[in-house]
C-alpha cells in the first residue's frame, strides 16, 4: 500500500512534530509512506478568502506531487476537505479527481482503510477532545449534535484504544473554536472570543491537554492558552496515537 | 459604514453581555435539538421540505399564477410589487384612499427589508408594531436584531427603562410578567382602535389561494380580525403547492425556531370576513434575480425560522446589529449580497464556515457552501479590499513554487526567532490576543531529509 | 399589471428546470400508543389545561353557571343554548370585555397539542383571540397523531378562516422568559369528551 504523506504548509513550518508522529504512526501500522518533496499547500487559504481563482498553480503543484499513490493521508481534516471539494487541474483532470477520492484525514484513514483495532500507545493524561468543524461536518468523522442520527466518532474510537488516557468532552461538544482560516485575523474579536469560550469549557474539565484532528484549531487555541498563561497544552491526535509514555 | 468585523468588536467589548447573548441563544438551539430528536422522522421531514421547496421554485410562475387566480376568486385583492419602493407605495395608496390613521403591524421581515415603517413615517404615518419584541425595539428606534426574537440583544433592565419612558411603567420594575402585561394593555387599545392591520405571510397555498400566518402572541390575529382592512405582505418564495404540504412545514417551523412543537396560532386566511377588505402584496425585490443565480437560488427556500442564527457561533457572539441588514445571521449573509453586493460584501466573510447552519436548516439550504461561493463572487466582482487581493496574489505565487515556498518559510521562521518584534506587535491581529506559534529550527521536510532519506 | 407581468416573466426566465414533487408518505411518521395521553402531555407542557369529561353536559353546566357571573361570557356551541344572532358582526370594541369564550373544535393533534377551529365554530373570528380565557371542547376520538393526519381530515379553504391553536397566548421576547398571556387568551382549557 503506497501512501503519499501530505503535511500541510503550516504544519511543515511550525509543527514538524505532528508530521513526524504521523509518519511514524503510519509506518508502525505497516504503510509504505513517501513524502513528496515538492509539496506546499492545498490552496485553502486563498479559496476560503474568495480567491479560489488564484489556486491554479497551487493545485497543479499538488497534483504533480500526489499523483500515483494508492492513498494520500494528511494530519488535517480541513486541508483534506478542501482538496476533496476543490482540487482541479485542467491539464490533468483525471489525476486531480483520483486524488480527490483517495485523500484521507489521518484518523479516518486509520479507522476506515487500515481498520485499526488496537494501537500500542499510552498517554496517561486527562485529554479534552476538540471536534474540528471541517473534519466533523465536512468529512463526517463523527456524528453531529444538530442532526438526528446514530452517534459515532472516528477519532474517539482511536483515542479510546490508548492506554491510560482519560477523555473529557467539553459541554458544547461540537462548537467551532473560531479559527476559520483568515477569519482569525479579519474577524479577530469574534475569533478570539470563540476560542476563549472553547477553552473555558476544557478548563472546567481540568484537562491536561486539548487534542483534535486539525492543527489549525489547536494552533489558535494554543495562542490563546499561552497568552493567558493557562496550563493546558495542545497536542495533535497523531502525537497521542504515536506516544509511549 | 462600519463592517461586520468592527461592529462585532464593539459588541464583544461588553463581555458579560456577550456571554449572556451567547448562552441565551444557545439555550434556544438546545431546545431545537431536543424537539428535533423527539421525532424519529426529523431528517425525512427536512428532506421532504427541501424537495417540496425545490419543486416549487422550479414551477414558481405556475404556482404564483394559480395562487393569484384562487386568491382573487376568494375575494382577496392581489398586488404585485417589483421592489421595496413599489411595495411601500401600494400600502401607502391603500392608506390614503381609506384615510387611515391607525395602523397595527405584526411581524413581517419583508416589511423590514422594504423599510416600510421608515417610508410611512417620512410620509407622516405612524405604524404600531405589535409583536412584543418589535414594539420594544420600535420604542427604542432600533432595528430587530433577530428575525424570530427581535429584542434578544436587550436585557430586561433595558426593556424596563424603555417601558418606563414610553408606557409609564414603574421605574426599576424589571419583571418580564409585569412588563408584558403593560404591553398587553397598551397594545389592546391599539388593536381595538385600528383601521388597518398589516401582517406577514409564512406560507401561501397555490391550490387554495389562502395564506398562513404563525405567531405565539396572537398579535397577527388580533390585528387582522379587528381591523376593517388587512394587508398581508409576502415575498413570492412563500408559495407552496398544496395545503397538505403545510403539515411538513408547520412540523418543522416552530421546532426549528424555538423548540416548540407548533406556534400557538397557525392561522389560515382564505377569504375576508363580511365587510372586510383583504389585500395581498406579492413582492419580488431581488428575488427573481436570486432565482437566476444557480449557486444561490435555493436560499429562496428559507422559511425564516432563524435556526441558523441560534446555532451560529459568530452570530451568538456578535449580535444581529453587526450584520447591518434586516435579515441577519447566516441566511442573511447569503441573501443580502444579492440585494446590494457592495454594501454587504463583508457578510459572507462573517463566518468560520463551520457548517452548523446547514445542518439545522429545516429546508436543507447549503448555507455554508453558499457563503463560500459568495466570497468568490465578491472577489470576482471587485468588492474585496485591495490589500487583501495583493496579499493573496503573493501568497498564491509563493505556494505555487516549492522552492520559493521553502525559502520564505525558512526565512519567516528565522525572523520569528531572531526578530520576534516583527511579528509580536500591535499591527498583527493574530498577536493582539494570541501568542505566535514557536518557530522550530527545522521544518518537517528538513527533518525528513536529515532522518529518512 | 406591469410589475406582475415583469415579475412572472423574470421568474419564468430564471427558474430552474422542473423538479418533481416528493411524495409525503405518512406511514413512516411517529405514532403514539395513546393519542389522548400524548395530546394532554404536550398541551400541558405549553401551558394549556386539559380536562377529561364523560359528557359535554358537564361543560355546559360550567358555562351556564358562569353566565350569571356578570362578566361577558359567550358560547358558540349550539347545544349550550341559543347563539347571539349578532355575534358574527360584533366588532373589537364590543368584544374587548369578553371574559370567556366556549368553542367546539374540530380535532386535536397529539404531537403538538393544537386543535383545529373552523371560522364557523368561532362564529366571529375575533372570539378565540380577544377573550381573556378560552375554553375549547373536542371529542376524544377526534385526536389524531400528527399534522399530516390533521390536514387529511380538514378542508382549510372550507371557511374563510381557520386556525390551529395550541395553548394560551405567550411570548418570551423579554430575555427569553416565558410569559403566558401576550395578546390573546391568558388561559386555554380543553375539555375532552369521552371515556
Amino acid at each position: 500500500m503506497k501512501v503519499g504523506l501530505f503535511i500541510p504548509c503550516y504544519i511543515d513550518q511550525f509543527y514538524p512534530n505532528v508530521g513526524i508522529a504521523t509518519l511514524q504512526l503510519l509506518e508502525k501500522l505497516g504503510c509504505d509512506v513517501s513524502f513528496p518533496l515538492n509539496q506546499t499547500c492545498c490552496g485553502q487559504p486563498m479559496a476560503n478568502s474568495g480567491y479560489a481563482s488564484y489556486d491554479g498553480g497551487c493545485d497543479k503543484n499538488f497534483v504533480n506531487n500526489f499523483s500515483g499513490f494508492d492513498y494520500i493521508v494528511a494530519p488535517s481534516g480541513s486541508c483534506v476537505l478542501h482538496v476533496k471539494e476543490h482540487l482541479q487541474d485542467d491539464a490533468n483532470k483525471e489525476a486531480a479527481l483520483q486524488i480527490r477520492s483517495n485523500i484521507y484525514e489521518l484518523s479516518e484513514f486509520l479507522t476506515d482503510v487500515l481498520k485499526v483495532k488496537n494501537i500500542a500507545a499510552s498517554f496517561p493524561y486527562k485529554v479534552g477532545f476538540h471536534n474540528s468543524c471541517h473534519g466533523q461536518r465536512g468529512l463526517h468523522l463523527s456524528s453531529m449534535t444538530e442532526t438526528v442520527s446514530p452517534s459515532f466518532s472516528k477519532p474517539l474510537q482511536l483515542l479510546n484504544m490508548v492506554k491510560g488516557i482519560q477523555i473529557m468532552n467539553p459541554k458544547r461538544n461540537d462548537e467551532c473554536c473560531g479559527f476559520g482560516g483568515t477569519f482569525c485575523v479579519f474577524e479577530e474579536a469574534v475569533s478570539v472570543k470563540m476560542g476563549k469560550d472553547r477553552i473555558a469549557e476544557h478548563d472546567a474539565n481540568e484537562v491536561d491537554y486539548i487534542t483534535g484532528v486539525d492543527v489549525s484549531c489547536l494552533m489558535h487555541m494554543e495562542g490563546i492558552l499561552k497568552r493567558n498563561a493557562d496550563k493546558i497544552k495542545t497536542i495533535h491526535i497523531a502525537e497521542i496515537l504515536n506516544s509511549q509514555l | 459604514m462600519k463592517d461586520h468585523a468592527s461592529l462585532a468588536q464593539e459588541f464583544i467589548t461588553d463581555e458579560p453581555r456577550t456571554d449572556w447573548h451567547d448562552e441565551t441563544l444557545w439555550f434556544v438551539r438546545q431546545k431545537r435539538d431536543k424537539a428535533a430528536h423527539g421525532l424519529p422522522e426529523w431528517e425525512q421531514l427536512r428532506e421532504w421540505a427541501s424537495g417540496i421547496k425545490d419543486h416549487t421554485l422550479s414551477n414558481l410562475n405556475t404556482y404564483l399564477t394559480q395562487f393569484e387566480a384562487q386568491a382573487k376568486a376568494n375575494g382577496i385583492q392581489v398586488h404585485w410589487a417589483f421592489d421595496g419602493e413599489e411595495h411601500n407605495r401600494i400600502i401607502y395608496d391603500i392608506i390614503r384612499k381609506n384615510n387611515i390613521e391607525r395602523i397595527v403591524k405584526s411581524k413581517s421581515m419583508l416589511t423590514e427589508e422594504c423599510h416600510l415603517n421608515h417610508f410611512l413615517q417620512s410620509n407622516g404615518i405612524e405604524i404600531v408594531d405589535t409583536d412584543l419584541g418589535e414594539r420594544i425595539v420600535q420604542f427604542r428606534d432600533e432595528a430587530p436584531s433577530h428575525i424570530v426574537l427581535p429584542a434578544i440583544h436587550l436585557k430586561k433592565q433595558d426593556v424596563s427603562e424603555t417601558f418606563h419612558k414610553h408606557l409609564n411603567t414603574e421605574k426599576g420594575n424589571n419583571d418580564p410578567q409585569y412588563l408584558t402585561e403593560a404591553a398587553r394593555i397598551h397594545l389592546r387599545d391599539k388593536f381595538v382602535a385600528s383601521q388597518l392591520a398589516i401582517t406577514g405571510v409564512n406560507f401561501a397555498i397555490a391550490e387554495t389561494g389562502g395564506f398562513v400566518v404563525c405567531t405565539n402572541e396572537g398579535n397577527a390575529d388580533m390585528g387582522a380580525h379587528a381591523a376593517p382592512i388587512h394587508i398581508a405582505c409576502m415575498g413570492f418564495e412563500k408559495i407552496i403547492p398544496k395545503a397538505e404540504h403545510l403539515s411538513v412545514f408547520l412540523r418543522l417551523l416552530a421546532r426549528s425556531a424555538t423548540g416548540q412543537p407548533i406556534t400557538t396560532y397557525s392561522s389560515h386566511f382564505h377569504r375576508p370576513r363580511p365587510g372586510q377588505e383583504m389585500h395581498i402584496v406579492i413582492v419580488d425585490n431581488g428575488r427573481s434575480k436570486q432565482l437566476g443565480r444557480k449557486d444561490f437560488r435555493n436560499s429562496l427556500k428559507c422559511i425564516r425560522c432563524a435556526a441558523c442564527f441560534n446555532t451560529c457561533p459568530v452570530y451568538r457572539r456578535s449580535g444581529g446589529h453587526s450584520y447591518h441588514t434586516a435579515v441577519a445571521g447566516p441566511i442573511g449573509s447569503i441573501l443580502n449580497p444579492n440585494l446590494d453586493m457592495k454594501a454587504n460584501a463583508d457578510l459572507p466573510f462573517a463566518s468560520t464556515l463551520c457548517g452548523s447552519c446547514s445542518n439545522v436548516c429545516p429546508v436543507k439550504i447549503d448555507i455554508h457552501e453558499q457563503l463560500w461561493k459568495w466570497r468568490q463572487v465578491i472577489v470576482a466582482e471587485g468588492y474585496s479590499p485591495k490589500a487583501k487581493t495583493i496579499s493573496m496574489k503573493i501568497m498564491s505565487m509563493v505556494l505555487a513554487r516549492p522552492a520559493v515556498y521553502r525559502f520564505s518559510g525558512m526565512m519567516a521562521r528565522k525572523m520569528m526567532r531572531l526578530v520576534p518584534g516583527l511579528f509580536k506587535n500591535k499591527l498583527n491581529p493574530w498577536y493582539k490576543q494570541r501568542e505566535m506559534p514557536e518557530a522550530p529550527k527545522d521544518s518537517f521536510r528538513e527533518w525528513y531529509l536529515k532522518n529518512k532519506k | 399589471m406591469e410589475s406582475r407581468d415583469k415579475i412572472l416573466e423574470l421568474i419564468k426566465q430564471n427558474q430552474p428546470e422542473a423538479k418533481s414533487l416528493p411524495a409525503v408518505t405518512i406511514n413512516s411518521v411517529i405514532s403514539f400508543e395513546d393519542n389522548y395521553q400524548q395530546f394532554k402531555t404536550v398541551l400541558e407542557s405549553i401551558g394549556g389545561k386539559v380536562e377529561l369529561v364523560d359528557s359535554i353536559d358537564a361543560v355546559k353546566d360550567i358555562f351556564l353557571a358562569e353566565t350569571s357571573s356578570g362578566k361577558m361570557v359567550i358560547s358558540t356551541i349550539p347545544t349550550f343554548g341559543e347563539i347571539d344572532q349578532k355575534l358574527s358582526s360584533y366588532t373589537a370594541p364590543q368584544l374587548e370585555v369578553l371574559e370567556r369564550a366556549y368553542l367546539q373544535a374540530t380535532l386535536g393533534v397529539a404531537e403538538n397539542g393544537s386543535v383545529w377551529l373552523y371560522e364557523s365554530q368561532m362564529v366571529n373570528r375575533l372570539l378565540p383571540f380577544i377573550c381573556q380565557h378560552l375554553v375549547l371542547v373536542i371529542n376524544k376520538n377526534a385526536i389524531v397523531p400528527t399534522m399530516h393526519h390533521a390536514y387529511q381530515k380538514i378542508d382549510v379553504a372550507r371557511d374563510g378562516f381557520g386556525v390551529f391553536l395550541a395553548g394560551p397566548s405567550k411570548t418570551a421576547d423579554i430575555e427569553q422568559s416565558l410569559v403566558i398571556g401576550a395578546h390573546g387568551a391568558r388561559t386555554t382549557t380543553i375539555f375532552i369528551v369521552g371515556s
